[in-house]
């Protein structure tokens, strides 16, 4: 970590602009790296930062500037060159091959396709060396559909690792992590910089970007607006220079516990495939109260939030609502008993992206009236009601009529806000509800689910991001491996603690905290 | 038992690998498109383009082997017009699939009539003679069913096992079976997702095209219309039956192809005569259906098959 | 290359590249009358001519052009629900058979009852014809593509089986034909003396209670989510599986209903070759269509007089009648290609 300013300069960004249409996701942004630097791009989401690596690493051509590896001009949109030049990327969604195994996705690309046999013993020895040099214990032979995230990360890592890169980016790399993983995480990092390697860490996480990286680079609406080193700077200039502004999230008060809305008795679920399924979870989600649900992505929420949800029932136990056991259960019979459902894909699941905003926003009350009438739809009303979420929930948008898929990811959200929540629920399950968004929406969005606490609504909160649900919420279960943690109350749990029981330990029972 | 003479008799399993055979192209050829991510619906059209240009090859003078290859390379042709469509530009496959069977028949069709316009019962050639291997065609039974055929029925057994080193043991059947599980990890290593995946569809339509032209230079030494009548489809079918392993696949043929080989010799006997030839003729179909069926909860289907791959998508 | 979204596409982008798939299957067509020695411009004229040139060849074309929409409809209704009914020929034999089973004496009633009981019957064997591919998606998951498509051989053996056997004319000289249809089944002309029968009329009805049935009631609506994103209309509460069983239903029965059109309108009886194919056509008018069931009146029409034009021409100049089928698959491999390109342009990475 000394003498990186009079390093060599491995990585040089020259004034990068890149267009999609109307929209600059990049604007002549200039970034340099030295050899043995850990340089953190920060920004929230929309900034700029996936679009610029993924210029650097060659899936997209900029229309101006220039990238230069070692003093050497990089090919533009060209994945192979970059991959010679030495960077190597973690991406955010990790691009690993379920049906192949570690072996074969590490080797992927890495002999010439016309060659007749793969070496593999070469492969597996060079593979074992870096598992040992750089922390990252994986089998070579195991299946990637059946590992773990933690796991599948070491993988994405070893990739680079494999293929000799001298800079690695990481983007977003915490996001599915417990604290400990991150640990490990930053451990393998630092020992690779101690072999000479340089990082690119891309974050929306200040007190990691703290700990690990020498220098900061802060881009907002695609453009660079602050470099600092982190020695100089602390975790609220950083976040007033990301944002451009004092950060303001919402004051949350502590929620008025009433009775429990909808409990789940003892339920268990099948798993399906490597997701785990529930294992005899009981819980309640009071009115009043925001019930947040911590625990690294894969370890039962989806399960949960799907029965919750209406598309599955339980295989044992009972879900009641309002203390009677239901005797069907659907995504419909869901929202007649009052339940929001905001899914964790808004693209996927949410919204119908071929469908206008209209056509959106009527998706779950399109066969009742005002919207139809013995099997007529009434476009009026349903134009009218989409008018009035338009108007309510700030969606910014050209009009009902619009195709969805032209909105923005923040946009779409409150448009499926609008949808659940004018139909005044007493229930809400929030399922990763701000992932993508940028802080307007963000903040925008918690306000909204602490107006529906307040109005007497019992919110379920999933998420990957702690602080996020720390900061949200009343109660805390941690989940893991499909089993649910006991309650713990706002402020009695450490994020260290949390991620202790996120990591599948508390569970042993050694450590049930006084709630 | 009249059955159980039929399943011992040589001449039965003899039949039963000559009928396996196209299927077996054709299948192999399905296989390693869907094996990259791409359902390729153009088969049968192909496969009845590849019985008229090499046999028709052959009829204007060119040697049996070279008649092979200009079925190939017509397979290759109908097959780079669906990948170009469907890869690229990420048309849908089902209505591209569709689109090349049809342009492939119909200009089967058209060729054939102008070729011979005048013809009432199709001309013959000379086809492909059973080659006998010495020694091992005079092991009893299977003596004559697997080592007396023709030279195609040879390669495409030999094929099988070619396809199955390739895939599993080359970086380029590395490549192609990631590319049919998750393209984007197939592009963040350096790779080319389009050309893999047009390559696989161009090479599995001349493989489709071989096992048409078998039809005409192989099975029979005629061109006829409605000759392929439904075996691309019964390959689709096949494809799933053999959970996309090239192994498995050839059972499948095999399998299949004596059930059909059985049907023929059943109608021929006393007990099949009062039963209406149509059930006979139907059983291949109605055996591809419940294979289907039976196969249908497999996690075996590669992930990303139909899946178009928009380069970083926004 | 990239493919990216265009948010107002400009008047020429929206009607060049159609435009130009056309002229390219003009084209190609032209270059193959070349190839059978004929001239490329008399070939063209001559279909136009056969098409339309004529009263006789406008009646014809709209004759041809009658199970063309039936088909088309179903075609389309499936697809918008993204249900690949590729079975649409076995179920308008389904409508046929139905049609010759009842009609052929065993109702002796008026017309006015006689009529409305056969399109009824023959819808629903359409459906039943669907329904177990569909099941079979719904239940265990088989791709319908094959599924249907194997159907197809299937209930063709299973026409022929009956055609020879329990449904043969006694008098029909040995050839696998059924009986004739009492005239009460037979469906009248619409106008006296003009050779278009009143399938045409039914057709056209039929594509205007499709256009309702999308854009105006609960069910259309259901189907287009469906087809458009299966998860999220499932989320949201959409009975998923009851809408595309209700597809399949529709779609069979509209498919059955080419079959009953031409045994009472045109033939009089069911034989092997009552279709020509006009199950697969189905699928090639859909797509021209968009999937729109006005834009399938539209889209049967233009088929409907390439084949009758390229009979004609044939017959003409002996350039064989593939022809148009050839600028079938043409026009409908450049149209889908051309769409995508009103809607995307297409970027150089």
């Amino acid at each position: 970590m000394t003498g990186a300013d009079t390093a060599q300069v491995v990585l040089r960004l020259d004034r990068i602009t890149k267009r999609f249409g109307a929209l600059t996701a990049n604007d002549a942004v200039s970034l340099d790296l030295r050899r043995g630097e850990v340089v953190a791009l920060l920004g929230e989401n929309g900034a700029g930062k996936t679009t610029l690596m993924n210029i650097l690493f060659g899936q997209y051509t900029a229309d101006e500037g220039q990238v230069m590896v070692m003093g050497r001009a990089l090919p533009p949109g060209n994945p192979r060159a970059a991959l010679e030049a030495g960077v190597g990327m973690v991406h955010q969604h990790f691009t690993l091959a379920d049906n192949l195994t570690v072996l074969e996705n590490v080797t992927l690309g890495t002999e010439p396709l016309w060659r007749w046999r793969s070496d593999r013993a070469a492969a597996r020895d060079k593979i074992a060396k870096l598992s040992a040099d750089f922390h990252l214990a994986v089998d070579p032979d195991a299946r990637v559909g059946s590992l773990t995230v933690g796991e599948r990360q070491r993988v994405e890592i070893l990739k680079a690792l494999y293929r000799e890169a001298r800079i690695l980016i990481l983007d977003e790399p915490t996001a599915v992590l417990t604290p400990q993983e991150t640990d490990d995480l930053f451990t393998t990092l630092r020992e690779a910089v101690t072999k000479g390697l340089s990082i690119v860490f891309i974050s929306h996480k200040l007190h990691e970007v703290m700990d690990i990286a020498h220098r900061v680079v802060i881009l907002r609406h695609g453009k660079v607006v602050a470099e600092m080193a982190t020695t100089d700077t602390d975790r609220h200039a950083l976040a007033a220079a990301m944002v451009g502004s004092a950060v303001s999230a919402p004051r949350v008060a502590p929620g008025v516990p009433g009775k429990a809305l909808l409990h789940l008795d003892a339920v268990g679920t099948p798993d399906r495939g490597s997701a785990p399924g529930l294992k005899s979870v009981t819980v309640s989600l009071r009115a009043g109260q925001i019930t947040g649900l911590a625990g690294v992505s894969g370890n039962g929420q989806a399960a949960l939030a799907d029965l919750i949800a209406g598309l599955s029932t339980p295989a044992m136990g009972q879900i009641n609502l309002d203390g009677h056991t239901l005797a069907t259960w659907s995504p419909r019979a869901a929202v007649e008993h009052g339940i929001a459902r905001i899914p964790e894909d808004r693209h996927k699941t949410g919204t119908i992206a071929d469908f206008s905003l209209t056509e959106n926003a009527i998706l779950e009350s399109y066969h009742k009236p005002p919207m139809s009438r013995a099997g007529w739809m009434s476009w009026p009303q349903a134009e009218a009601e989409t008018q009035a979420i338009i108007k309510g929930y700030d969606v910014r948008c050209p009009g009902p009529d619009t195709r969805i898929r032209l909105l923005s990811g923040g946009n779409m959200q409150k448009l499926i806000l609008g949808r659940v929540l004018e139909a005044n629920p007493r229930i809400i399950l929030a399922n990763q509800p701000v992932r993508g968004l940028d802080i307007g929406a963000v903040n925008y969005v918690h306000e909204q689910l602490l107006k529906a606490r307040d109005r007497g609504a019992a919110v379920l909160l999933i998420s990957e991001d702690l602080d996020e649900i720390m900061a949200l919420s009343d109660v805390i279960h941690v989940m893991s491996e499909g089993r649910l943690s006991p309650e713990f109350a706002r402020g009695t749990m450490t994020p260290a603690e949390l991620g202790v029981w996120m990591a599948g330990h508390g569970f042993d029972g050694g450590l049930a905290h006084a709630s | 038992m009249e059955i159980l003479d039929i399943l011992l008799s040589a001449s039965f399993w003899a039949a039963a690998i000559r009928i396996a055979s196209p299927l077996i192209f054709a299948t192999l050829g399905e296989l390693i498109c869907e094996r990259a991510g791409v359902l390729n619906l153009g088969i049968e059209g192909i496969m009845v383009a590849g019985a008229f240009a090499g046999w028709m090859a052959v009829y204007s003078g060119l040697g049996l082997w070279p008649g092979v290859a200009v079925a190939m390379v017509v397979g290759m042709g109908f097959g780079a017009v669906h990948s170009l469509l469907t890869v690229p530009f990420g048309l849908s496959q089902h209505v591209v699939g569709l689109g090349v069977t049809l342009l492939a028949t119909s200009s089967t069709y058209y060729a054939y009539r102008l070729a011979l316009p005048e013809v009432t019962s199709p001309p013959k050639i000379t086809a492909f003679q059973p080659w006998e291997i010495p020694l091992l065609s005079d092991i009893p039974l299977i003596g004559p069913a697997l080592f007396s055929q023709t030279p195609l029925t040879y390669l495409a057994f030999i094929l099988v096992g070619v396809v199955s080193l390739v895939l599993y043991r080359t970086p380029l059947g590395l490549a192609l079976r990631a590319a049919g599980e998750n393209p984007a990890a197939v592009a963040a290593q350096g790779l080319s997702v389009t050309g893999l995946r047009m390559g696989a569809v161009i090479v599995g339509s001349g493989l489709m095209a071989v096992g048409g032209a078998f039809l005409t230079m192989s099975a029979f030494d005629s061109f006829f219309f409605e000759m392929v009548n439904g075996r691309g489809w019964i390959c689709i079918a096949l494809v799933v039956f053999g959970a996309w392993k090239p192994g498995k696949a050839l059972l499948g043929a095999v399998l299949f192809a004596a059930f059909d080989a059985l049907q023929i010799r059943v109608q021929q006997t006393p007990l099949g005569a009062d039963i209406p030839y149509q059930i006979f003729l139907m059983t291949p179909y109605v055996l591809s259906i419940l294979a289907l069926i039976v196969m249908s909860r497999r996690a075996e289907v590669p992930a990303a098959l139909m899946v178009a791959f928009n380069k970083g998508e926004r | 290359m990239r493919l990216e979204p265009i948010a107002n596409p400009s008047l020429a982008r929206s009607t060049l590249p159609p435009a130009l798939a056309i002229a390219a299957t003009v084209v190609v067509a032209s270059m193959l009358a070349m190839l059978a020695g004929a001239n490329p411009f008399a070939v063209l004229g001559l279909i136009l001519k056969g098409a339309a040139g004529s009263q006789f060849a406008m009646l014809e074309t709209l004759n041809r052009a009658t199970p063309l929409i039936f088909t088309g409809l179903a075609v389309a209704v499936a697809f918008r629900a993204r249900l690949w009914n590729i079975g649409a020929e076995a179920q308008l034999y389904a409508g046929a058979l139905m049609t010759v089973v009842l009609g052929t004496g065993a109702l002796q009633w008026p017309a006015a009852a006689l009529l409305p009981m056969l399109v009824l019957v023959a819808m629903l064997a359409g459906a039943v014809v669907l329904l177990v591919p569909a099941l079979l998606k719904v239940r265990f998951g088989v791709d319908e593509v094959v599924t249907t498509l194997l159907f197809n051989f299937i209930f063709l053996l299973f026409i022929s089986l009956l055609l020879e056997g329990p449904l043969k004319d006694p008098m029909g000289m040995g050839w696998p034909k059924s009986e004739r249809l009492i005239a009460e089944a037979r469906l009248p002309r619409i106008v006296e003396g003009l050779r278009l029968h009143w399938g045409f009329a039914l057709a056209l009805i039929a594509a205007a209670l499709v256009w309702v049935i999308q854009r105006r009631t609960t069910l259309g609506y259901e189907m287009r989510a469906v087809g458009l994103n299966r998860e999220a209309a499932r989320f949201a509460g959409i009975p998923v599986n009851a809408v595309l069983i209700k597809t399949a239903l529709l779609s069979g029965g509209l498919a059955a209903l080419a079959g009953f059109s031409e045994v009472a309108g045109v033939k009089g009886s069911l034989t092997l070759d009552l279709s020509p194919g006009f199950g697969y056509t189905g699928i090639i008018v859909a797509m021209l269509a968009l999937l729109n069931p006005l834009g399938v009146i539209a889209a049967a029409l233009f088929v409907a007089g390439i084949f009758v034009g390229a009979d004609s021409m044939s017959r003409a100049v002996g350039v064989p009648t593939y022809l148009a089928d050839i600028m079938l698959a043409t026009a409908l491999l450049l149209m889908v290609l051309a769409i995508l390109l009103t809607r995307f342009r297409v970027v150089r990475e």
